[in-house]
């Protein structure tokens, strides 16, 4: 694997083939609606991811806001064809509660 | 006094300028993702006088048996496309997700979604300040929302 770092909240994987690089990327979260309640009937709070950018060698390519219907444990693919192999893909995200997540990886021949 | 007033004030300003908001240039826009209507969603992003397109292309299940997870694909081939807006009409608030792209990222992404029931999907991609959509009917045997 070519990630020199991977946050624990997040997997990564970008492979380039002819000419397009494609980012796959898991995040841990609970994504919560706010809508759901607990087996005492008490409403669980609302829980979710608003923002997450991604980024090739610091240039941003993606940016995106989310609500309540992506599913728990986000999953994204995207495709870049401006990546080389070696370029370094960074994303993160921040939650409605102010909380941040971030993981990063290099791109590598799939 | 003053001077506490002072620090206060500068002590949030310093605080705020931790927040990781380098990474995020947009805000969230709280008025669409809370809209219970696709109409009401789409208003709230400035999204108007949509036009169907054949040019997008969403690929879902036509069955989906858990709600909780429906993996979706969404390609534009409309040149200039700088953003992809996926909604769901019937979820209790319809815009799930709205990517913009830049510096080398196709118009094109896949992702998990919650449906609440049988439901249109939308996705509406912008492109030299017009607006085009594609919808796509999806059967939903278990309701994914709670």
């Amino acid at each position: 694997m070519g990630a020199a770092k991977m946050a624990e909240n997040m997997r990564m994987r970008a492979q380039f083939k002819d000419g397009v690089t494609e980012v796959k990327v898991l995040m841990t979260h609970p994504m919560e609606t706010g809508r759901r309640k607990n087996d005492f009937g008490d409403v669980i709070p609302a829980h979710f991811i608003q923002l997450v950018s991604a980024s090739l060698n610091g240039k941003q390519v993606l940016e995106a806001q989310w609500g309540t219907g992506i599913s728990k444990n986000p999953y994204l693919t995207f495709h870049l064809h401006s990546a080389k192999i070696g370029d370094v893909i960074k994303i993160s995200w921040l939650d409605n509660l102010g909380k941040t997540g971030e993981g990063e990886v290099a791109v590598t021949q799939a | 006094m003053q001077r506490r007033h002072f620090l206060q004030l500068f002590l949030s300003v310093a605080g705020l300028a931790l927040i990781p908001a380098r990474a995020f240039a947009a805000m969230w826009n709280a008025a669409a993702f809370q809209a219970t209507q696709s109409e009401a969603a789409l208003a709230g992003l400035g999204a108007t006088n949509l036009k169907t397109s054949s040019l997008i292309t969403i690929v879902a299940p036509d069955k989906a048996e858990n709600g909780a997870v429906v993996q979706i694909e969404v390609t534009s081939r409309v040149p200039n496309t700088e953003s992809i807006t996926i909604l769901v009409d019937k979820n209790p608030t319809s815009l799930i997700a709205h990517f913009k792209f830049s510096n080398g990222a196709d118009p094109f992404v896949v992702t998990r979604i919650k449906m609440a029931e049988t439901s249109d999907l939308q996705a509406v991609i912008k492109a030299d300040n017009q607006y085009f959509v594609a919808k796509r009917s999806v059967e939903v045997l278990e309701n994914g929302c709670g």
